[in-house]
């Protein structure tokens, strides 16, 4: 693949990832364009939701968890896994969307508000205007300006997911990572997610680790398929469904292992 | 054990092989029907065509159904798209099949004008390259399917020779043009049928390689 034209967000080099003596990642060598979304598949076990999480140091939580090798976030340059780089900063820039909906409890508006204040942001004007910007973002802003101050429980797991991204999103961050984020949503639900993520490349690169191919399919400009820790093939998303280059990956596409 | 999806797959391709024997037939019928003034056997040939459609028209509905539920993908979706496509050619191929037992129906009321030799010649190379590319569909072989492909300019060489020729007859005597026309037709559809069969082979080669290399020539 070619890759002069594109504009990079992040690039993981040389990346090998280790959970005690597990070596679950292995010389990842990847690149992040910017504004895009990038889907990251392959069969369960395969290290792509290890990968995902590197993004934004959340291996750090647990101890003997080790990173080698670089992820570069660009255009600063900085490796978001070297240990001088503060994991709570990262995940401010870098935030993740969970396969189940985790609004903490308490409204829809301080869940929104909530990275800003851990900022030290309190002024309610500027709150105020993050918290709607973002809940338009989500598109979710409509179906909940007149209740704000509601309990984000009494969502419905659809909404409750949206909340979710709008939170992701109140802090500014460069990219977004997704972990699953539709898998337990109903069909109607699940395309607003994926109609929101179309819309949100526009302001935020996108990773995205999915078990549903289709979805891949749908809403990824590139697309990685991870098989045992390793990126097996990494193309334009069209490419991989249509043609792919790798016979694992061309099984796996199609359904014939995994 | 293959599953459920392989085995419809296979079920396919026999479809589609199918539809070109019935197609192949019909070709070498029609020129024959011609070449040896048997119009009954160009009216069975005519008939027949109900035949390909039927089986054009199913083709293309199974291709639908499994995109619509079976959500193909990479090998799997190239070679259902494949297979719609190639069956729109097939399908012409007998239309034109049709249009010789025709002609062949208003040559054989007349006499002969003169031995046929070049188009025999044109319909076994055209014949051969349907043959061949759907021979090369069904193996994947995509070193056979650019082989078919070198052979569609003999084909075009051989109409180009033949209108010649009829041209000569036709300035020579005005009594001939009516005849003369309608064999220049009947070259015309063998070189349609090679195009046709050029087609087919370039979707072998997206199918197997996944390059599209239609109007690169």
């Amino acid at each position: 693949m070619t890759r002069s034209a594109i504009e990079l967000k992040a690039e993981a080099k040389n990346l090998n990832f280790y959970y005690g003596p597990v070596h679950a990642l292995k010389n990842i060598n990847m690149p992040i364009e910017r504004r895009k979304v990038t889907a990251l598949i392959g069969p369960s076990g395969c290290g792509k939701t290890t990968f995902l999480r590197c993004f934004n140091r959340m291996h750090d939580l647990y101890p003997h968890n080790r990173y080698e090798g670089e992820i570069i976030l660009y255009p600063d340059k900085i490796n978001i896994i070297s240990p001088e780089i503060d994991p709570i900063e990262i995940r401010m820039q870098i935030s993740m969307v969970f396969q189940k909906p985790n609004p903490f409890p308490k409204s829809i508006y301080e869940n929104v508000a909530y990275g800003l204040r851990v900022r030290g942001i309190s002024r309610k004007g500027i709150l105020d205007e993050a918290v709607e910007k973002s809940l338009r973002g989500a598109a979710l802003w409509e179906e909940v300006k007149g209740r704000l101050n509601s309990l984000a429980v009494d969502l419905s797991g659809g909404q409750q997911q949206r909340l979710c991204i709008a939170r992701a999103l109140a802090t500014g961050p460069r990219i977004l990572l997704f972990d699953e984020p539709t898998s337990a949503l109903d069909p109607t639900a699940t395309s607003k997610i994926e109609e929101l993520i179309i819309e949100l490349k526009n302001e935020v690169t996108i990773i995205i680790v999915t078990h549903n191919m289709q979805q891949a399919a749908r809403v990824s400009d590139y697309t990685a398929f991870m098989y045992l820790g390793e990126i097996i093939e990494f193309d334009k998303t069209d490419k991989i469904f249509t043609a792919p280059s790798n016979r694992l990956t061309e099984e796996y596409i199609t359904g014939r292992f995994g | 054990m293959s599953t459920v999806f392989e085995k419809e797959l296979e079920a396919l391709k026999e479809k589609v092989l199918r539809l070109g024997s019935l197609v192949e037939k019909a070709i070498s019928d029609s020129i024959k029907s011609l070449v040896e003034r048997n119009s009954v056997l160009a009216a069975e040939t005519i008939d027949r065509d109900a035949l390909v459609n039927t089986l054009d028209v199913e083709i293309d509905e199974e291709c639908i159904r499994l995109i619509a539920l079976r959500q193909p993908r990479a090998g799997d979706l190239r070679l259902i798209t494949t297979a719609m496509k190639i069956t729109t050619d097939l399908e012409r191929i007998g239309d034109l099949a049709v249009d010789i037992a025709e002609r062949a129906l208003e040559l054989n009321e007349e006499p002969q004008l003169k031995p046929y030799i070049d188009i025999p010649r044109m319909t076994e190379i055209a014949q051969g390259m349907v043959r061949d590319a759907l021979d090369a569909f069904v193996k994947k072989d995509s070193a056979l399917a650019r082989d078919v492909l070198m052979r569609d300019d003999t084909v075009d060489q051989l109409n180009y020779q033949v209108f010649n020729e009829l041209l000569f007859f036709m300035i020579q005597d005005p009594k001939t043009v009516s005849r003369a026309v309608k064999i220049t037709y009947v070259s015309k559809y063998l070189e349609r049928i090679a195009d046709h069969a050029t087609n087919i082979a370039e979707m072998v080669v997206y199918l197997v390689e996944g390059k599209i290399i239609r109007h690169m020539g």
